[in-house]
């Protein structure tokens, strides 16, 4: 497969880019594989064919593949768990059901072990971010191009299938907690109790322009690393498994070995994936927890 | 790494799920579990109640028992000190019965005897009267000698 593309560099690259919708500006000059030029007459909504034209699309384009799939695995895991809801009773359990009930104890357990307020929406809030963060990483076990190959047969140029790949995803969820993390800390200490907690710590107060600098860069390091970690670890995983795809375009030998590989990988990745999950979902309550305390 | 509004359009959707979760799965879920582990407590606490039960159950069904048993022993001791004593009354009865019985006998006995010594006296009376009159012949009145007669009844 990786033979359809000029180099194996092309190859990669081609992997990592979003399908991103977005708008042209008018007068844009569009290069195409083959060297060729089209100077778009006026500003044009369309798919980017490259990084460089996804990137010059600016801040209003969509990473459709990214919306798409999240979205999609969103929807799947609320889908399972309504129709275990909806079929909830105190009698025995079974299939579908069993497996809810397992993973709402599992994060009702985490919950109560890390966080030691009372807040109706942090267990919901994990239990979203635990399965969604899940399901999206599990899409990182899918050969790396059988989606894409689909995508492009009904004219896609890029799908990357893997949504916690894109900083985009990890981001939006890592700042909407950050914006709860504030809301939280603002409504439980109020405006003063939150500024003094990082003017006045862990220095004397006269010192305070330190102790805002330092409490600043921990207070945004929560968001940052939070999606980091989380980008980081997906973004790796998923580089490694297009390069052991690239093996497939060698010889047999090759690909048989690329083929073990592979198979290691996405076993040892299935490790990787909950426990990424579980991290991003145990750091979300632990920071909201903070936020609902007194100094530390 | 470029960003764009994918960013927003990821938010939007994550409240949108959470708040999803939030009103329609957890709080069903959470409830029936809840509800759950209530009922199988409450049913070790039953079951662990009705051993209690069953054990004083059985403990007073045996005390029962003994106590049957003994008043049972005792009824049964003083139903045969009855029947020996009801044997001994009966014997006791039928002896005085005999007794008196015998005593009527002999009483009805010795009423026969006067009454047959009676009416013997009485016809020895006669015969001898007969004897006389046979020796006599004319000479003696029946009449006459009735005082003589009467006399003579009352010394035999």
């Amino acid at each position: 497969m990786a033979t359809e593309y000029a180099s194996s560099g092309e190859y990669i690259k081609h992997h990592l880019q979003n399908l991103t919708l977005g708008k042209l500006p008018e007068g844009y000059e569009r290069h195409d594989h083959h060297g060729n030029v089209e100077v778009l007459s006026e500003s044009t909504l369309t798919f980017a064919h490259n990084a460089q034209e996804a990137k010059d699309m600016g801040f209003w384009a969509v990473n459709v593949d990214s919306m798409a799939f999240s979205i999609g695995l969103g929807i799947l895991f609320l889908f399972l768990f309504r129709m275990a809801a909806r079929k909830a009773s105190t009698g025995v359990p079974a299939g579908l059901q069993n497996f809810v009930e397992w993973v709402i104890e599992f994060i009702d357990t985490s919950v109560r072990g890390s966080f030691s307020h009372k807040n109706p929406l942090v267990a919901p809030l994990a239990l979203t971010v635990f399965m969604w963060v899940f399901l999206m990483n599990l899409m990182d076990l899918v050969p790396v191009d059988w989606l894409p190959l689909a995508g492009s047969m009904v004219g896609l140029p890029f799908l990357k299938v893997v949504p916690s790949t894109d900083p985009n995803v990890t981001f939006g969820l890592s700042l909407s907690i950050f914006v709860l993390v504030l809301f939280y800390s603002i409504k439980m200490k109020g405006a003063g109790g939150f500024f003094s907690e990082l003017a006045f710590q862990p220095f004397p107060k006269f010192m305070f322009p330190i102790n805002l600098l330092l409490e600043g860069v921990g207070l945004i390091a929560k968001p940052l690393s939070l999606s980091l970690r989380l980008f980081g670890n997906m973004y790796a995983g998923e580089m490694i498994f297009i390069l052991i795809a690239l093996m497939f375009g060698g010889s047999w030998i090759l690909g048989l070995f690329g083929g073990v590989l592979q198979w290691a990988w996405a076993v040892f990745h299935i490790l990787i994936i909950t426990l990424q999950a579980f991290i991003f979902m145990t750091l979300t309550i632990v920071y909201l927890d903070m936020a609902h305390s007194e100094h530390h | 790494m470029n960003f764009n509004a994918t960013l927003i359009g990821q938010s939007i959707t994550f409240i949108f799920f959470v708040w999803f979760c939030m009103k329609y799965v957890w709080p069903p879920i959470m409830s029936a579990l809840e509800t759950r582990k209530k009922l199988i407590a409450d049913g070790l606490a039953a079951a662990d109640r009705g051993k209690h039960e069953l054990e004083l159950a059985a403990k007073k069904a045996g005390d029962n028992m003994r106590e049957a048993k003994a008043t049972a022993a005792e009824v049964i001791v003083q139903a045969e000190k009855r029947a020996a004593q009801m044997v001994e009354e009966a014997k006791t009865a039928a002896k005085e019965e005999g007794e008196r019985q015998l005593a009527a006998a002999q009483a009805n006995i010795a009423q026969e005897t006067n009454r047959a010594r009676e009416s013997l006296r009485e016809q020895v009376a006669a015969l001898a009267v007969a004897g006389a009159e046979k020796i006599l012949r004319r000479e003696v009145n029946a009449q006459t000698h009735a005082d003589l007669l009467g006399q003579l009844k009352a010394e035999l």
